[in-house]
């Protein structure tokens, strides 16, 4: 039996496929090593995202992220829901609360859950994959496997907004949460510090209005070579993702020359307990990391 | 003037605060802003052009019963629910939450900008998402690029072509999803009885408010 085990969540972003499909691959590499064991939710469902607000309303939403809890608690019973996405935790999350404090609210989804032939006894956590690693790990653990220290890299922790607002991680504050820069020190990187760690990305006004999330985008990047930083580690897809595949058109825009890796704590964390390249997910990386690369072939 | 807009309107006289507090999600938050500005200093499209009223003026806007410029308002849309105004409100306004409550009523009773991109992206997102009960993102963009017509739609995605080719070059855009391959749940027939439930109780809900 694994050490631990989770109720896993992926989300629409993690599917085979999808914009973070290489946040999937290091993140199953990571839990082998860690010998984590992730058994997906059965035909789990989308959170809904923050940014469906004005077409769903409350209760669909909630519904929603309810269907996951019932089929979680059906068939995986006694684990925690792990995601490894920002918004999927925060909307699973968000709707655990507002269930457990409205009983309302909770009577109705139920009602709406029994059309799905569902029901919902005791919602279980809902967890991103960064608190287990820290809280039930701890960094001392995660420590132990690595053969191979990241020397000498510099990296800026970029934790951006839904991993650390308005929940975010136990112990850590809003404004300057240390728990990414420990984990990049944990396999041997270097943390820079910069200005923007948790600036927005501009989410999802990134496809809307993407002038606006772009000068968003460039002040991140900015900090993090102005810090020294020659990569960026990200804990959400929706972060790495606009930061990562906007730089060609935000030279274009500002004149800039940006040309900077934009990384998960996962393939970190691979490359460090002895992962190739693949294991790591480097092959999905639009903005290739070809220091780290080299570093996976030696 | 629609008629559910005609109908709250009347419903609620002149008491638009009221309004806000039992139709808008978490608007009964409203009433607790102290008028201190934090949120609209914390928000980062604050700092960009076309924000008509940041939250703070929302805010005020809806306490003095200014329905018109609030219903009319782009402010909601502006929000890229980055959490800042939500953990920094001295008076613990989720303000957040209040922001899409807004945004979400403007919408229901068709007061909500025509055209306001964001708001587009929100109805595309949801319907995509629940379609299959897993987004399609390449539909999802698709969806994006053509809406203001099949000219401006392909211009958009000359405009894309690198970003695009990028993904896919990276296993990250499975060009196939454009067919409605991909990512599906298999019970789609029980998520969409569900979705269907779920309205009819919300839209039952909201409307026994400010009845009694």
């Amino acid at each position: 039996m694994a050490r631990k085990e989770y109720a896993f969540y992926p989300g629409c972003s993690s599917q085979k496929g999808a914009s973070a499909s290489n946040y999937l691959v290091s993140v199953e590499s990571m839990c082998k090593t860690l010998d984590i064991k992730m058994t997906e939710i059965p035909d789990w469902n989308c959170c809904g995202a923050s940014i469906s607000y004005a077409e769903a309303g409350e209760l669909p939403r909630h519904v929603m992220n309810a269907r996951n809890f019932a089929l979680a608690e059906t068939n995986l019973p006694g684990q925690d829901i792990v995601a490894t996405c920002a918004a999927c935790w925060l909307g699973a999350r968000e709707s655990k609360e507002r269930l457990e404090h409205s009983s309302g609210l909770m009577a109705d989804t139920q009602t709406a859950l029994k059309e799905a032939g569902l029901a919902i006894k005791v919602i279980p956590e809902v967890r991103h994959m960064v608190e287990v690693l820290i809280e039930d790990l701890g960094y001392d653990e995660l420590k132990k496997p690595v053969k191979k220290p990241l020397q000498g890299m510099k990296f800026a922790g970029y934790v951006g907004c839904q991993t650390n607002r308005p929940f975010g991680i136990a112990g850590e504050s809003f404004e300057n949460p240390m728990y990414l820069d420990k984990l990049i020190e944990t396999v041997g990187g270097e943390a820079v510090k910069y200005d923007q760690k948790v600036t927005c990305c501009g989410g999802a006004l990134a496809f809307s209005e993407p002038e606006k999330a772009q000068g968003q985008i460039k002040d991140i990047i900015e900090a993090a070579y102005d810090g020294g930083a020659e990569m960026i580690v990200t804990p959400c897809p929706l972060c790495q993702a606009n930061v990562e595949v906007y730089q060609g058109q935000i030279n274009k825009r500002y004149g800039t020359k940006f040309d900077i890796p934009v990384l998960y704590y996962s393939q970190l964390m691979t490359l460090a307990y002895g992962g190739s390249a693949k294991d790591a997910g480097l092959n999905g990386n639009v903005v290739r990391a070809r220091k780290l690369e080299e570093f996976a072939g030696k | 003037m629609s008629d559910l807009n005609q109908e709250m309107a009347e419903r609620y006289k002149n008491n638009f605060l009221k309004e806000i507090e039992e139709q808008a999600e978490m608007g009964e938050w409203v009433k607790m802003c102290m008028q201190c500005g934090l949120c609209s200093g914390s928000c980062p499209t604050n700092f960009h052009s076309g924000w008509d009223h940041p939250p703070q003026e929302i805010f005020m806007l809806i306490r003095a019963g200014k329905r018109e410029e609030v219903l009319n308002s782009e402010g909601m849309y502006m929000c890229t629910s980055c959490y800042n105004c939500y953990v920094r409100c001295p008076r613990k306004v989720p303000v957040t939450h209040v922001m899409h409550g807004i945004a979400e009523y403007a919408y229901r009773i068709g007061r909500a900008p025509k055209a306001q991109p964001t708001l587009h992206l929100s109805k595309t997102f949801w319907s995509n998402a629940t379609k299959y009960g897993r987004v399609n993102e390449v539909q999802l963009t698709q969806s994006l690029y053509f809406k203001d017509g099949v000219g401006a739609g392909i211009k958009k995605g000359l405009e894309m072509k690198d970003v695009a080719l990028g993904l896919v070059k990276a296993g990250r855009l499975n060009p196939l999803e454009a067919l409605g391959m991909g990512h599906k749940c298999k019970d789609i027939k029980g998520i969409h009885a569900m979705l269907a439930k779920a309205e009819e109780l919300e839209a039952r809900n909201k409307a026994a408010k400010g009845k009694e």
